[in-house]
């Protein structure tokens, strides 16, 4: 028997991670270093000493590019409905309660119209916090709308892309959504409307073989993970260890498929300034 | 090399070998008669099997060693083809292939996923897992297709795309999106046919088109079934659960809207009988070229659009 018993239930060791930290004082992955929260965010959530970039929802990012009250929100409230009454260790539509539940979100991606330094755009960003930022049909049919939008007003798109891939939850469906959104994207580009794809840490799988890699733009955050297989997967494969940097930003820069790798506190200067270049 | 003979097949073939054995003897002892009761025996026990299959049972099937391939059905189907080889950037990937031939009176091009059948020739072909350069190799062919006016046919059948480090250098993701982006809108028509495994991004980097058919016994989604039981049971050992829960079957697919037409397969399944297959196919295509090639180009490439987007359930 222990000494010691834990008698009150908020203290916790093992909690999950977490994509903010919600303490006012946290680790960094990259080099450990503690940092305060308001430190953290007058720093774009990234890391003083090392640079880690620390993974960000939506919220954070409409906060960070967008010109302030500019933003709005188109299909706020689609939700995904679960088609094939999937059921693995839980119940999808359980797991879907539960994670709108938990993080406040309908579902893994927000769109909409907004400005950039006064300039109007579409557009969309993906949260990694809703079942690893996972494609089903509702991602589909809101990406698809949002280009819809940047068809019909002639708005440059913008799309943050953080997704482990297609949502095996609904399958098939899951799967036809990177089609989907490709299929609008060449629609999009027939119409000569420029598409900027942003891919953050990490962005995988179905999302990386559909919208993220179609942008007339490739802009990456630095040290951000990047592919189609996921790094355990090409491991098992090979069988040996990967390179280090391998699938990362600066990585996929080299082998040409990112043109600008940035820090995040970049972002919207360099977004802006390509906007420019391209619409004026 | 040892016919492979799945579990739920031990039955059939076990009765239709005693039929083989007894009509060796049928010219001489009087048991025409006993030969045809077991042969209605042994079509009513195929006919209760294989309608009662379990999506794992399918899979299974999909992945049968003599199940006809990609190459199969071009000779089977097509005459004076020409395959053509190379991305035009970094080289010419066995798992995938393609070229020109006529069916029946048209040029077609034919795109698919090609296995092999033992050890050396799987090891060629990569088990008909493609690198970057194999997709970028289908759409080279495809857009000589759309170039000179012919439709395409392509056939999936692959385990999923080869997850490497090189394919990941030469951007396998990016090679597949660039498929799906312009597949969606060649102005000419295009027919999908899953005739095996059809494992996610994989198989759909050839699939996007106007109809979009499947053999009875393939497969056809977002994962393998071995790899979801493996993430989301952490175990490799509920791959049964998975295949049921993935709903991945022809006709799971066809209610779902992800496909337009199921392909049947002769008794026993494709692999029993390949021209049987084959001459199916062919007759369905012919059918299906038909209609398509009446439509003009561009409400060819509006009602694919709209095909895959209406494609997806949800609620708002």
């Amino acid at each position: 028997m222990s000494w010691f018993r834990r008698s009150k239930e908020n203290i916790s060791t093992a909690g999950q991670k977490k994509d903010i930290p919600d303490g006012q004082w946290t680790k960094c992955e990259g080099c450990s270093d503690i940092i305060h929260r308001k430190q953290l965010e007058q720093n774009y959530f990234t890391c003083l000493k090392c640079g880690h970039h620390f993974r960000i929802g939506s919220r954070e990012y409409f906060e960070l590019l967008l010109d302030p009250k500019t933003f709005k929100e188109m299909d706020a409230k689609m939700r995904s409905v679960d088609p094939l009454n999937f059921v693995d260790t839980k119940r999808y539509s359980d797991r879907i309660k539960d994670t709108i539940k938990k993080t406040g979100l309908y579902d893994a991606v927000r769109t909409g119209t907004g400005e950039i330094n006064g300039i109007p755009i579409v557009i969309v960003c993906m949260d990694f916090a809703f079942i690893g930022g996972s494609m089903g049909s509702v991602v589909g049919e809101k990406i698809a709308r949002a280009i819809d939008r940047a068809l019909k007003k002639k708005l440059p798109l913008i799309i943050i892309s953080a997704s482990g891939g297609a949502r095996m939850m609904e399958a098939a469906y899951s799967l036809m959504q990177l089609a989907k959104t490709s299929a609008k994207l060449a629609q999009l580009s027939d119409a000569g409307i420029p598409y900027i794809s942003v891919m953050t840490d990490p962005t995988t799988g179905g999302v990386t073989a559909s919208y993220a890699m179609l942008g007339d733009i490739h802009i990456a955050e630095q040290g951000s993970l990047i592919g189609f297989a996921g790094p355990r997967v090409i491991k098992q494969t090979i069988g040996r260890d990967l390179p280090k940097g391998f699938q990362r930003a600066e990585f996929l820069q080299e082998k040409g498929f990112i043109d600008i790798v940035v820090h995040r506190k970049d972002l919207k200067e360099t977004i802006t300034k390509v906007l420019r270049l391209l619409t004026d | 090399m040892a016919k492979l003979i799945l579990d739920f097949e031990k039955p059939i073939i076990e009765l239709e070998q005693k039929i083989e054995e007894m009509r060796k003897y049928e010219d001489n002892l009087d048991i025409a008669g006993e030969i045809r009761t077991l042969e209605k025996k042994v079509d009513q026990l195929r006919d209760t099997i294989f309608s009662n299959l379990t999506r794992w049972q399918r899979v299974q099937l999909a992945r049968h060693p003599d199940r006809p391939y990609t190459l199969d059905y071009i000779h089977m189907m097509l005459d004076d083809f020409v395959e053509l080889h190379g991305d035009r950037h970094f080289g010419d990937d066995k798992a995938i292939v393609g070229g020109f031939g006529r069916l029946g009176e048209d040029t077609v091009l034919v795109v698919g996923h090609q296995k092999g059948r033992d050890t050396k020739s799987n090891v060629y072909r990569n088990f008909g897992m493609p690198n970057p350069e194999g997709y970028r190799k289908a759409l080279r062919l495809m857009q000589l297709a759309a170039k000179f006016r012919r439709p395409i046919i392509t056939m999936l059948d692959t385990p999923g795309a080869y997850p490497g480090m090189e394919a990941e250098e030469r951007g396998q993701a990016e090679a597949i999106a660039r498929n799906l982006f312009e597949m969606s809108h060649l102005p000419v028509p295009i027919i999908v046919v899953i005739i095996g495994e059809g494992a996610s991004g994989g198989a759909l980097g050839i699939g996007v088109g106007d109809r979009v058919l499947m053999f009875e016994n393939a497969w056809y989604s977002v994962i393998a079934p071995e790899s979801c039981s493996s993430i989301l049971w952490r175990s490799w050992d509920y791959k049964e659960q998975a295949a049921e829960a993935l709903k991945l079957s022809a006709s799971d697919l066809l209610e779902q809207g992800i496909i337009d037409r199921i392909i049947p397969e002769p008794p026993g399944g494709a692999h029993r009988n390949h021209a049987a297959a084959g001459e199916t196919l062919k007759k369905i295509l012919l059918e299906e070229l038909k209609v398509l090639k009446k439509i003009k180009p561009e409400k060819l490439v509006e009602k694919r659009v709209e095909k895959f987007c209406k494609m997806g359930r949800w609620e708002e």
